[in-house]
């Protein structure tokens, strides 16, 4: 489109300013509170504060109720994202809408929803009184997280897995079946190889957003389950130390960086 | 004849109360190129879906080897099918491609290694064992779904035109390559193509399908020479198809000139259909033929010329040698033997079923 190099760069630079503002000057912020301290000294031990067993104990649970959500999201967007692609013609405008519907509310809004649900003298509990069963305590719970986690990171999950098996030609399917594949062996061997792709970005659009969130942990987790989101958020907000937050925010960083590149290398794979 | 394989008896499919293919009644024999030949939406391709057991006829069996198989599922079949844009499993290299069937019927490396390297021979692709499906051209795809297929020693291929996506060239080198393919295996090929040349090309026997009936069955010279309506004779090449009354046996009248025929048992002063190739339309001096008429085209096709004659009110194709420039005076002249005379349907649907037998 733009044959001339600078008048590409004059178009773009708005772009460039953007990412400049927003993106790299926030980054190198973190990147210097985090490896300094009050003194402005080169130090390591704001990283290192992870070791501390408040902290570990924060991001391993945080890693584990990300797993688990993530798991969750696979098992439940895994058949319907086949549902969906294999009714292409028909229900899949009504199905996706359901599925996306929820999407355009504000995800605080439909979060405090769960919460008016899984309360103690909440909606399911109403409910469950009204049977005469025993009341279920679920809210501050981390199974209520999950919940929230689920809830609202499904549909990242749902979308790349059922746009990769959409892609698939049904006479491969087909090809399987006609050489002697039963429909166990033709999934194994061809349907799952090839939506690799979209699983691992369904996980990855999962697996970090779940990783560092603190807004569902904090209304459905209560004060008392501490996710690694919650502890910086602390740092930052009650306890004013931002280097100490910005130490741990590397920690997270490091996460997902790896996780990132485990997805970027299998997408290259797959080309 | 050799034995009979493969027997459709009253098979009826419908979509959406579409039907699609109406009572159709057809015996493929062993060792035999068949070909089903028709336009797009004429059921030519759910007949082979429904032999390589991916759809299931509304009604009506397949009996395949004297066993009712109707029901049977598609990997439990002794065949294997091409399908259309080749469908290779594009995270599998070739070998794994090739290797697939036998895989799934636990045969040993050694006997998998061994039949990899045959069947890469076989479609003359040996060494690409480690590439993957994506850097292979079209052709080459096409031969390793071949390959993929044949290595699991199918009594039939059932190919859903597996040349439809190449280039003209290509798809000339393929048909002659598909051809020794067959007399190699020794197998049952069954095709589907809506191109006729390919389809009398490399067939033994053609079956025309139009509108879920079948239309007609013979040999290519049948088909090509003998059309039995006129939807075969339109389909099959180019050709005049004319009006024209049988006056009594051997003499049939075209646009209001009598010209003797070989054709007899059509009954006297009957409406029928003739066929004459646009190769077997003489033209002649002024004088010397049957109806006068004038050159109003003409295109040079490398082989001959393609002309366009007014004569008798009709406009004739004309395919000769000769060079007749446009508006030379000409007459038509026209041998007993090429004109073909045929029953004229009574409606569309009569057309249909009237050929069926």
């Amino acid at each position: 489109m733009f044959r001339d190099p600078k008048k590409a760069g004059a178009v773009a630079s708005p772009y460039f300013a953007w990412a400049l503002i927003f993106i790299l000057v926030p980054l190198a912020m973190i990147l210097w509170y985090g490896l300094t301290d009050e003194s402005g000294a080169m130090t390591l031990a704001n990283i290192a504060a992870i070791a501390q067993p408040e902290h570990a104990k924060s991001l391993l649970l945080a890693l584990e109720l990300a797993l688990i959500s993530t798991l969750i999201c696979f098992l439940l967007a895994y058949p319907l994202g086949m549902i969906l692609a294999k009714n292409k013609m028909s229900s899949q405008g009504i199905i996706t809408t359901i599925f996306i519907l929820p999407m355009w509310m504000n995800f605080l809004l439909r979060t405090f929803s769960w919460m008016t649900l899984l309360e103690n003298h909440g909606v399911i509990n109403g409910i469950l009184e009204f049977l005469h069963l025993p009341a279920m305590r679920v809210i501050n719970t981390p199974g209520a997280i999950v919940i929230g986690m689920v809830y609202n990171f499904l549909p990242f999950m749902i979308m790349p897995i059922y746009n990769s098996l959409a892609k698939i030609d049904p006479n491969v399917i087909n090809a399987a079946r006609d050489l002697g594949a039963n429909s166990v062996q033709t999934f194994l061997r061809v349907t799952l190889p090839l939506t690799v792709p979209g699983i691992i970005s369904g996980v990855t659009m999962v697996f970090i957003p779940a990783l560092t969130t603190f807004a569902i942990s904090t209304m459905l987790g209560g004060s008392k389950i501490l996710l690694i989101g919650n502890v910086i958020e602390q740092e930052f907000t009650l306890t004013y130390d931002w280097h100490m937050g910005s130490g741990l925010s590397i920690v997270l960083m490091i996460f997902i960086v790896v996780n990132m590149v485990i997805s970027a290398v299998s997408e290259k794979d797959d080309e | 004849m050799s034995k009979e394989l493969i027997e459709l008896k009253n098979i009826s499919k419908s979509y959406d109360g579409q039907l699609v293919l109406d009572d159709l009644n057809l015996v493929i024999h062993e060792n035999e190129f068949l070909t089903l030949l028709g336009p797009s939406g004429c059921g030519k391709t759910t007949t082979l879906r429904i032999i390589g057991g991916f759809e299931t006829p509304d009604q009506g069996q397949v009996i395949f080897d004297g066993q009712d198989i109707t029901s049977l599922a598609p990997n439990k079949r002794q065949l294997n099918t091409v399908f259309q844009k080749y469908a290779l499993f594009t995270h599998m290299d070739i070998a794994e491609n090739i290797a697939f069937g036998l895989r799934i019927k636990n045969k040993t490396d050694q006997y998998i290694r061994d039949k990899i390297s045959y069947a890469l021979k076989l479609v003359n692709l040996e060494g690409f064992e480690h590439r993957m499906p994506d850097s292979l051209s079209g052709g080459q795809q096409q031969r390793i779904a071949i390959a993929r297929a044949i290595v699991n020693e199918p009594k039939v291929l059932l190919l859903d035109e597996p040349l439809g996506a190449l280039d003209l060239k290509l798809r000339q080198d393929m048909q002659y390559e598909l051809i020794r393919l067959k007399k190699e295996l020794g197998i049952t090929f069954i095709y589907v193509t809506h191109d006729q040349e390919e389809a009398l090309t490399m067939s033994d026997h053609i079956v025309v399908m139009n509108q879920g009936y079948i239309q007609q069955e013979g040999t290519p010279e049948d088909i090509y020479n003998e059309p039995e309506n006129a939807f075969v004779a339109d389909f099959i090449g180019d050709s005049n198809i004319i009006t024209a009354v049988m006056v009594r046996d051997e003499l049939v009248r075209i646009l209001d000139v009598e010209f003797p025929c070989v054709d007899k048992g059509f009954g006297n002063e009957k409406p029928v259909d003739v066929v004459i190739r646009p190769e077997d339309v003489e033209l002649v001096k002024r004088g010397e033929g049957r109806i006068p008429g004038v050159v109003t085209h003409i295109i040079f096709k490398g082989v001959h010329y393609e002309m366009e004659v007014q004569a008798g009110g009709f406009e004739w194709l004309v395919h000769s040698t000769r060079e007749f420039p446009v508006g030379t005076e000409v007459d038509i002249r026209v041998d007993p033997f090429n004109i073909q005379v045929m029953n004229k349907p009574a409606s569309e649907d009569e057309q249909a079923i009237g050929v069926e037998e």
